[in-house]
């Protein structure tokens, strides 16, 4: 009842004209940072920090998470149109989004993606509003030994990215294995692969160390080359001059009853699936999307249909991103705790108005901690009214000339990637990484399990190394924690049931 | 892009001007500066530059200061980019700290701090070595003694291998007589997983600058064994490492360095901009905000010290084995 009073309070602050304003101008930044690619919610709260030191603080906080929740939302609509994801969140959506749109149910996508979002955004604040302290409790029960085993059951779910060849699939995975080990190891502080042959100073060929390549390869460098790139030298090897294939659009712009009745248990699991492990500090916001595509590939009546466009491949991950989007602001709320490059620079934000986040900031300054949260459902029904009615509007870009279309692509691509560091290294990356996907789609391998593999992969290293460093070398401790040993478990047994039972059934017969 | 770049140079042209306008050499300022951060915005030292950019703004001594952002590798591919392309240049300058001199020294770069032309150490925070507040050790005494013990069981929490908080760990384990070759480091990316691991109670202790800790600590979740400064600071509720007969300071400090080969009288303008600049009370308004400690040491003072810390880190990292 506290809390609903509390939160009433907050209403009272977030729905006064101006911050409604703020709330308004964050989403639409957001929405539009998330679909350039290479431009995340963190760069721009960043850059934008030194010019609201002149707002109050509340209404500052407000317009950041306007924009924190928009970039989860823009992210979709470059992933489903035009298979160019701005975000790692959204790489998954792509997968069976872009296929959607093929079939001419781009704005179908869209919109699962858009409600999906609004429902689990919704369902995760009203948890963040209710059960956030219980929730932190539990995630800090994750140590390392059971979050190297909540990546094992990630890594599974690559199986259903692999697409129709397992030898493909999995040389795609190892491909974004080899790149996360670049850079200098952090439990050990040495460089790794960051000596490569070329052109030494002496003008010789030989082994050059890169400095640039020390803090590693950016995950989204290889999403937006891998994809963007790779896809537009695709499209481009294809083009004839004359014959233009433009996607058709069928049907209803909007959601069919069919599609409705598809999508609603996919948000809402989604939605169970991304709030948890968002509010884990070591989560991730790309974690759950993986699980939440595996799961519905698992639980789906259309089996058919995944690997060519299945609404509940989009769905379902969706909205798992942006209720883990919400479940990070639950160690940032409750403990005053960064789990998020955007989230570590709202802390920086906050103590700069002198204000510590955490279980003292709900009694020194409820206002602000309530009318952040009230904004968050505003700003979620922001969003709702201002994505659904673009869906349509946002299906014609398919309708622009590809040459336009592409050409467009590759410059925002190449200025979001530079915006990053202002380096010209990373540039070069972008199109090695650019002609390798290009490559990759030529002889159809699949894309998503390479970024699968960079993001899960130094992350299973680093916990299982500090696992293993904590307890002094001894292996039995992934065993012997009972949340690890259960996560192992779930693992091992969605991996070997399902061909246990085909191979009984076969004996069977 | 070409708009920033003309800027750039007429910001270049008007520092020049300002350089030669012929003020009494004791008084003379420079008026635009351009920085170069060595990192992603939002960190410490991006923080440092923008906060300097307002208060040299708001009271008037250098009314444009251009910001340019150029991360990596601990800082140290903005600090080649420095010397290489800002060579002579009298209005450019590079915000630094501690973490860059480790980051030089780990990754074995072939250019270091000493080819700059210090300017000035401006603020810093003492490391603190924490517990999770259910932990066995109560005192810094408690700590050092399982150290001693057996470093591999004392596993401690703090940011990558080779930074600060490493150094610290390393640091301790020598002043206390326990095996700096052996102790249990467990690094983390971002202060927000470190802090995770201590309130799960995953590691034994975690070390990291107190603004880190300090709101667990207030909270009752955390507990600070010893701040690792020169005496009790105001406001902080930690009792020194000293008091507690373990003799180590380390202070995780920041500040700016100008480009190398600027003549004398333009290091002295720089000098001046900068002492300017911290004795207004808006900076001190902003050290209180930010609750950075005040470190201010400029010219010939600050350059002997990055010399003597270069010899202290330089020691430390070989006696933990990542430089050799």
């Amino acid at each position: 009842m506290e809390t609903l009073s509390q939160l009433a309070t907050g209403f009272l602050v977030a729905l006064t004209p101006i911050n409604l304003l703020w709330a308004a101008i964050g989403v639409t930044l957001g929405t539009a940072i998330g679909v350039l690619p290479g431009i995340g919610p963190a760069l721009t709260v960043a850059l934008l920090l030194p010019l609201t030191f002149q707002l109050e603080p509340v209404a500052a906080f407000i317009m950041f998470a306007g924009i924190y929740y928009g970039a989860m939302y823009g992210g979709s609509t470059t992933s489903i149109l035009l298979n160019t994801p701005g975000e790692s969140a959204t790489i998954i959506t792509a997968v069976e989004g872009n296929l959607m749109a093929r079939k001419g149910r781009g704005a179908a996508a869209l919109a699962t993606a858009a409600i999906g979002s609004f429902v689990a955004g919704t369902l995760a604040t009203i948890a963040l509003s209710f059960v956030a302290p219980s929730v932190v409790e539990l995630a800090l029960l994750f140590g390392p030994a059971e979050y190297f085993a909540l990546m094992v059951l990630a890594f599974i779910t690559v199986s259903a990215l692999l697409g129709a060849s397992a030898v493909r699939g999995l040389a795609a995975l190892f491909l974004g294995l080899g790149l996360g080990l670049i850079g200098i190891d952090l439990q050990t502080g040495q460089a790794r692969f960051t000596t490569l042959p070329g052109i030494t100073a002496d003008g010789t060929f030989g082994l050059v160390s890169y400095p640039q390549l020390l803090d590693g390869i950016g995950v989204i460098i290889v999403v937006v080359g891998l994809f963007a790139v790779g896809e537009t030298l695709f499209v481009a090897s294809r083009y004839r001059w004359g014959e233009q294939t433009i996607n058709p659009l069928k049907g209803s712009i909007w959601m069919t009853r069919e599609e409705w009745r598809r999508s609603w248990k996919p948000w809402l699991r989604g939605t169970a699936i991304g709030f948890p492990i968002g509010a884990m500090p070591a989560g991730g916001s790309e974690v759950p999307t993986f699980l939440s595509y595996f799961a519905e590939r698992r639980l789906t009546k259309h089996p058919e249909e995944f690997g060519k466009g299945a609404i509940e491949g989009v769905a379902g991950p969706e909205a798992a991103n942006n209720a883990a989007a919400a479940g990070v602001l639950v160690p940032l709320l409750a403990l005053g705790l960064p789990t998020s490059a955007t989230a570590a620079i709202m802390l920086a934000a906050f103590q700069s108005y002198g204000l510590q986040p955490g279980p003292l900031l709900f009694e020194t300054r409820p206002d602000l901690v309530w009318g952040l949260i009230a904004s968050l459902y505003i700003g979620n029904v922001m969003l709702l009214i201002l994505n659904l009615p673009m869906a349509g509007v946002w299906v014609r870009l398919l309708l622009i000339p590809q040459p336009y279309l592409y050409a467009g692509i590759l410059v925002f691509a190449t200025l979001g990637v530079y915006s990053l560091n202002q380096s010209l290294f990373d540039l070069g990356i972008l199109w090695v990484i650019g002609i390798v996907g290009y490559g990759m789609r030529r002889f159809d391998f699949p894309v998503a399990p390479t970024v699968v593999g960079l993001i899960l992969g130094p992350l299973a290293e680093q916990q299982f190394r500090r696992a293993m460093s904590i307890s002094q070398g001894d292996a039995t401790v992934f065993l012997t924690q009972p949340i690890a040993a259960s996560l192992l478990a779930i693992a091992a047994a969605v991996l070997l049931v399902p061909p246990a039972l085909r191979l009984i059934k076969r004996l069977g017969r | 892009m070409t708009m920033n770049i003309t800027r750039r140079h007429l910001l270049a042209g008007s520092a020049g001007l300002a350089v030669v306008a012929g003020l009494p050499a004791a008084a003379q300022t420079v008026t635009s500066i351009n920085m170069l951060v060595p990192a992603a915005p939002g960190g410490g030292w991006d923080q440092t530059a923008r906060t300097m950019q307002q208060v040299l703004a708001a009271s008037g001594i250098a009314p444009t200061m251009q910001i340019t952002n150029q991360g990596g590798a601990g800082g140290t591919i903005g600090l080649a980019n420095f010397l290489n392309n800002q060579r002579g240049r009298a209005d450019a300058m590079m915000t630094t700290g501690l973490v860059m001199m480790g980051a030089i020294l780990t990754n074995k770069t072939p250019v270091n701090l000493s080819m700059t032309t210090p300017i000035a150490r401006l603020t810093g925070e003492y490391q603190v070595l924490v517990t999770p507040a259910r932990s066995r050790f109560n005192t810094l005494a408690d700590f050092v003694a399982a150290l001693r013990a057996n470093p591999g069981a004392v596993p401690v929490a703090g940011g990558s291998a080779g930074g600060t908080d490493h150094i610290t760990l390393g640091l301790l384990a020598k002043v206390a007589g326990a095996d700096p070759t052996k102790i249990n480091y467990v690094a983390h990316a971002g202060g927000g997983e470190a802090q995770a691991a201590l309130l799960g109670n995953h590691v034994a202790g975690g070390i990291s600058g107190w603004g880190e800790f300090s709101a667990q600590v207030a909270a009752g979740r955390l507990r600070a064994l010893a701040i690792f400064a020169p005496q009790r600071l105001p406001g902080i509720d930690a009792p020194t490492a000293k008091e507690q007969g373990i003799d180590l300071e380390v202070p995780n400090w920041r500040g700016v360095v100008a480009a190398p080969g600027i003549t004398d009288a333009q290091r002295q303008a720089l000098l001046n901009t900068i002492d300017a600049m911290v004795k207004t009370p808006q900076w001190q308004e902003v050290l209180t905000k930010n609750n950075w400690g005040n470190l201010y040491l400029a010219g010939a003072d600050f350059a002997r010290y990055i010399e003597e810390e270069n010899r202290r880190m330089t020691e430390v990292l070989k006696s933990i084995g990542l430089v050799n």
